[in-house]
Parts: structure tokens; C-alpha cells; sequence
């Protein structure tokens, strides 16, 4: 996770009136655009027939930018918002322009751009370069949300990949992060753990079918799944405790397993992503 | 045909996006740990090239890491910048926040600028119309200034006029501090000036925005806010502080380059150049730490 820690933004609530109306529109979340189908091979060729490669390569461009502007904090990319703010008139394209952007974020910066939600049409860009320990070199403020997340993943992949939010909520307080009290650092705790981690899909928080009073759980989110190492998981864990990493074998056998193969969005699947989780 | 980037070059590429500006020590270590990472064979005299082929691959998406000197402690940084091309491509690069790049373009600037492909770049909520404005009248403060800094008091008096909405002081405030957070500005006792990643990433259109108002470096040809003047009102060239440290040392009868009158200025002691920072081992014979300036600019006896 590169969140870069921001100064608190609160904006007065009299300043929100000033930004403009477009301004608005373009943030946020967008209904999805129902105009948009996806175009035909032949209809894509016939498009980039009309237009010349600077053309392309511009728009190709324009939305590297927008992604990285978007995922600043996270949250996935809708389709919808790509095509209707950036793409544009030139959405009859749209698989070759997002193949070439996936190109460019893999050979450039070494990210990768995945389509996690096939059917609504999300992207989240994640890190395809290993993060490695102590990297001071990055030089970047280590985010203390970040060590919260890691706590909590470790709490969910520790007890097989699901855990009730109790206990979430009951070792978190043992560390003196209270979901009942504003914390100095985290502020609303429950807020970051239950919203924020889980719009940025590090966590799934799922209810329990049939509980009364309601209850939920905590799962790994996809990008978590992605991102987050599970043997540099264990190994942190078994520094904790002392221990072998392997001495927990059903975890060791999970964290060691070859990955499920997520929808990159390469050369060989423009049209088609299909999520295979 | 562009060389494609290993993994040293993405991470080296991925920690400049995240810091956005990095001195020349930091940039070589890097340099140095991300082709350790990676197993890729390390000269430690290639930094340079390294970034080329970093920089053949950004242009098409109008970026690039250049190199350029910082006004305060005349060491030389490597920042990621939107590439010179972007304004004649009508393409305005974002990231962060440069969406300020964009305010300056959509409030005055004499290009034509098309309004609908400007949408896709006014997305952050970081700054509201009304800050970035501040921002604007800041800047026009600095360059407008002798010293190339804005005083607190007279930042405080534009946001009273603003022409969006007005900000009250703590509002100023909290905005000058997430613009010095974000690395925009520099704040010392209340002043501020440009932050060398702002005069590097926004160079060009400083100087298109203020035209002949805007001072250039006789020795360097950069932007210069903070620097001195030849007092010859027929002369009046301007020179960084940092290069009237380099290029006066050592003289003892210091003599403007333009017009050759005697330099009335205080000589700073020993900034750095960028060529003589040390990649090699060995110490320098002196301590290589600028000696503080005094931002009043008088005559005074000067170490021979």
C-alpha cells in the first residue's frame, strides 16, 4: 500500500461551496453508463482506421493519467467514469486503448492494471514490483494504516481466511485501537477498517446470513489477495512469536500455494475479463 | 526504437512518483539499490543514462525526470515534471496536484486552452477553486518580489480579496501548510518562496505566464526568484545566489559578468556544484554546508 499521507483535509464546509458544478460531477461515484457496450473487433479496427497514432497515443495517455489520478486514494476504477470522462467520442476504441494503457502501466511502471469485477467493470491498479522489507530507500512516510491493515490481515489469514468481526474488534483493543473511541491516529477505526479498507478491497466485510443480532465478518479483499504477500505475512508473524514460519503448516501450505491467475487486462483479453476467484 | 525498462528502472520510476522530487545523494543510492534489487549491472557513473531510458519511455505519456538546481542550497535534485512538450500538445499532464498547473493555463494564460479536455485533469479535491487562487496570488508575490519570497502578512491580505471566496486567516493558513506539505512552497520565519520541485515542474509556464517580469540566471538560464543584481541600473542582470557562489569564488575583485562593474553583493561560502558532489569516496576539504544567507543583501567583507 504507497498511500502518501496527506495533512487532514478537512475543507471548511464553506469552501465546498465553491468548487464548480463540473468539478462535482466528475468526482465520485458515476451511475454506470448505459450506452456504453462493449465495441466488436471489426468495429475497433474499423475506428482506428479513422484516426491517427498521435490520436491514439494521446488518449492512450490521458487516461494512464486519469487512472493514476483516480487511484490515489485506492478506491477501483469504474469503466463508466473512464469512458465518460476521458475516452469519450473515442469509446468505439475502447479495448485497444485499454490494452495499450495496461501495456504501459506493466512495461513503464511496473503495475498492473486488473479488471476485479467483470460484471459492473472495475479496475484497481496494483504494485507487480515486490515490496521489499525496511525499504528505506523509498523514502516515502510510511502510512500507520498500513500496519493496522497488516494486523488485521494477519488476524484473518492466522484463522483460515475468515474471522468474525469480534474478534477482529477484541485484538485490536488489546493493541489499544478501540472501535468505540476516537483514536489519535486512526480517528473513526471503525470507519477505516469497515469503509475505507474495504472500498479499496484490502478487506471484504460480509455479513453473516442468519445472526440476530446482526453480525459480520472479515475476509481478505482482492487486492489484498494481490498484493500482500503471504509468506512475508507468516514470516513477519513468525518473528513475532518466535517461531518457524512452517510450524503453522495448513497457513505455510496456503501462503506457498501458486496463486489464482487474476483478470490482467494484457493483449491477450481486451474484450473478455473474466475474474477467476 | 525505445529501450524497454527492467524492473531497476519501474522501481526507480515508481519512488520518484511517490516523492516526486529527490536530492542528488538520494538519487544515486537509489539508483544504486534498485539495480541491486534487481540484479541489473550497476556503473555508478551511468545514473544519467539510466534515467534516459526511463525518459524515452515516459515522453509519450508527457512526463520526464529532469534534473535541476535548488535556489536554496544550490544542490542539484532530480524531480518528475511534466514534459516541455505538454503545453504545445494541449495535453495537460496530472498527477498529485496539478491541477494548479491547470488554474494558472484556464485563468490567464494566453493559450487557447479547449475547456471539455481540461475535465479529466480538474479531479482532485485537494484544492478548491478559491486556494488555488491563493496559490496563484502567492506566486505572483514571489516572482513579483526582489527576494523571490511572499511575506505571511501580504499572502493573508490577497486572501481577503480573492475573487472566488474570500479565505480567513486559519483557512490561509491550513492551506499555505498543506502547500508546503505537498512540496510546492517553502516556508522559513513566515516567508514563503517557490519549492524547487514547483520552479522545476512549472519553469515554463512561469515564463510564459509572467514574461519579462520573470527573472533569469545570466550564469545558468533558469527561473531565478531567489538571486542577486548587478546594481547598474543599465546592466541589472540577475544571478541565483547559488551560482554567484560558484561562479565569484575564490575573487577577490568580483566583476559583473555583463557589464563588469564591481559586485557589490555578499559572496556566499562554498555551495556545492552539482558536477563536485561526491560520488567518489573521498571528503571534501571543507565543510561543504552552505554557510545560512542573509537575506539582506549587504556589502561586507568577504573571505579571500
Amino acid at each position: 500500500m504507497s498511500q502518501r499521507k496527506r495533512a487532514s483535509n478537512t475543507q471548511s464546509s464553506q469552501n465546498k461551496g465553491v468548487r464548480s458544478q463540473r468539478w462535482e460531477a466528475v468526482l465520485g461515484d458515476d451511475e454506470d453508463d448505459p450506452s456504453f457496450t462493449q465495441p466488436s473487433t471489426s468495429q475497433v479496427q474499423k475506428g482506428l482506421d479513422r484516426l491517427t497514432p498521435a490520436q491514439v497515443d494521446l488518449k492512450t495517455a490521458e487516461v494512464v493519467q486519469f487512472i493514476f489520478v483516480k487511484d490515489q486514494k485506492k478506491f477501483p476504477i469504474r469503466r463508466a467514469d473512464i469512458v465518460k470522462h476521458v475516452v469519450k467520442e473515442y469509446r468505439n476504441i475502447y479495448p485497444e486503448i485499454i490494452k495499450r494503457v495496461g501495456c504501459v502501466f506493466e512495461t513503464v511502471f511496473g503495475l498492473k492494471l486488473v479488471e476485479i469485477d467483470s460484471k459492473n467493470h472495475v479496475y484497481i491498479l496494483i504494485n507487480k514490483l515486490e515490496q521489499l522489507e525496511g525499504e528505506s530507500l523509498n523514502m516515502s512516510p510510511s502510512n500507520p494504516k498500513t500496519g493496522l491493515l497488516f494486523v488485521i490481515l494477519s488476524i484473518v489469514f492466522m484463522k483460515g481466511g475468515v474471522v468474525k468481526e469480534s474478534m477482529v474488534w477484541n485484538t485490536l483493543k488489546k493493541l489499544r485501537v478501540d472501535q468505540g473511541e476516537r483514536h489519535e491516529i486512526f480517528g473513526d477505526v471503525k470507519k477505516v477498517v469497515t469503509d475505507e479498507f474495504v472500498r479499496q478491497r484490502y478487506l471484504e466485510y460480509v455479513r453473516i446470513p442468519h445472526t440476530e443480532p446482526l453480525e459480520f465478518e472479515f475476509r481478505w479483499g482482492q487486492r489484498a489477495d494481490m498484493e500482500v504477500s503471504k509468506v512475508k505475512l507468516l514470516e513477519f508473524i513468525g518473528q513475532l512469536h518466535e517461531q518457524d514460519p512452517q510450524s503453522w503448516t495448513q497457513q505455510y501450505r496456503e501462503a506457498t500455494a501458486p496463486p489464482a491467475a487474476p483478470a490482467v487486462v494484457t493483449s491477450a483479453n481486451t474484450s473478455a475479463s473474466v475474474s477467476q476467484r | 526504437m525505445a529501450r524497454p525498462l527492467g524492473e531497476s528502472h519501474k522501481r526507480f520510476l515508481q519512488t520518484m512518483m511517490v516523492n516526486g522530487i529527490i536530492d542528488g545523494a538520494k538519487a544515486r543510492a537509489l539508483h544504486r539499490h534498485c539495480c541491486e534489487t534487481h540484479g541489473a549491472h550497476y556503473a555508478h557513473d551511468k545514473l544519467d543514462e539510466f534515467i534516459e531510458v526511463i525518459n524515452a519511455q515516459l515522453q509519450p505519456m508527457f512526463m520526464q525526470i529532469r534534473k535541476g538546481m535548488s535556489e536554496e542550497d544550490g544542490l542539484q535534485y532530480h524531480a518528475l515534471v511534466s514534459d516541455t512538450n505538454t503545453i504545445n500538445s494541449k495535453f495537460f499532464y496530472y498527477y498529485n496536484h496539478h491541477e494548479l498547473l491547470l488554474y494558472f493555463l484556464l485563468s490567464s494564460s494566453p493559450v487557447q486552452v479547449n475547456m471539455a479536455e481540461t475535465d479529466v485533469t480538474r479531479m482532485s479535491t485537494d484544492y478548491a477553486d478559491n486556494e488555488l487562487e491563493l496559490f496563484r496570488k502567492t506566486m505572483d508575490l514571489i516572482v513579483d518580489s526582489d527576494n523571490g519570497t511572499a511575506s505571511s502578512t501580504d499572502i493573508l491580505n490577497c486572501a481577503d480579496s480573492l475573487q472566488t471566496k474570500k479565505l480567513k486567516k486559519r483557512e490561509t493558513e491550513h492551506v499555505l501548510n498543506r502547500l508546503v506539505q505537498d512540496k510546492w512552497l517553502n516556508e522559513k520565519n513566515g516567508d514563503y518562496s517557490l519549492s524547487t520541485r514547483c520552479i522545476m515542474e512549472m519553469e515554463q509556464y512561469i515564463r510564459m505566464l509572467y514574461q519579462d517580469q520573470v527573472k533569469v540566471c545570466h550564469i545558468c538560464h533558469n527561473v531565478a526568484l531567489q538571486c542577486q543584481m548587478c546594481e547598474n541600473p543599465t546592466c541589472g542582470i540577475k544571478i541565483h545566489t547559488p551560482c554567484v557562489a560558484r561562479y565569484f569564488k575564490g575573487r577577490t575583485d568580483p566583476r559583473c559578468p555583463a557589464c563588469e562593474d564591481f559586485w557589490p553583493h555578499e559572496i556566499p561560502d562554498m555551495y556545492r556544484s552539482p558536477s563536485s558532489q561526491s560520488e567518489t569516496q573521498s571528503a571534501a576539504k571543507e565543510n561543504t554546508a552552505p554557510t545560512p544567507r542573509s537575506t539582506a543583501q549587504t556589502r561586507r567583507t568577504r573571505r579571500s
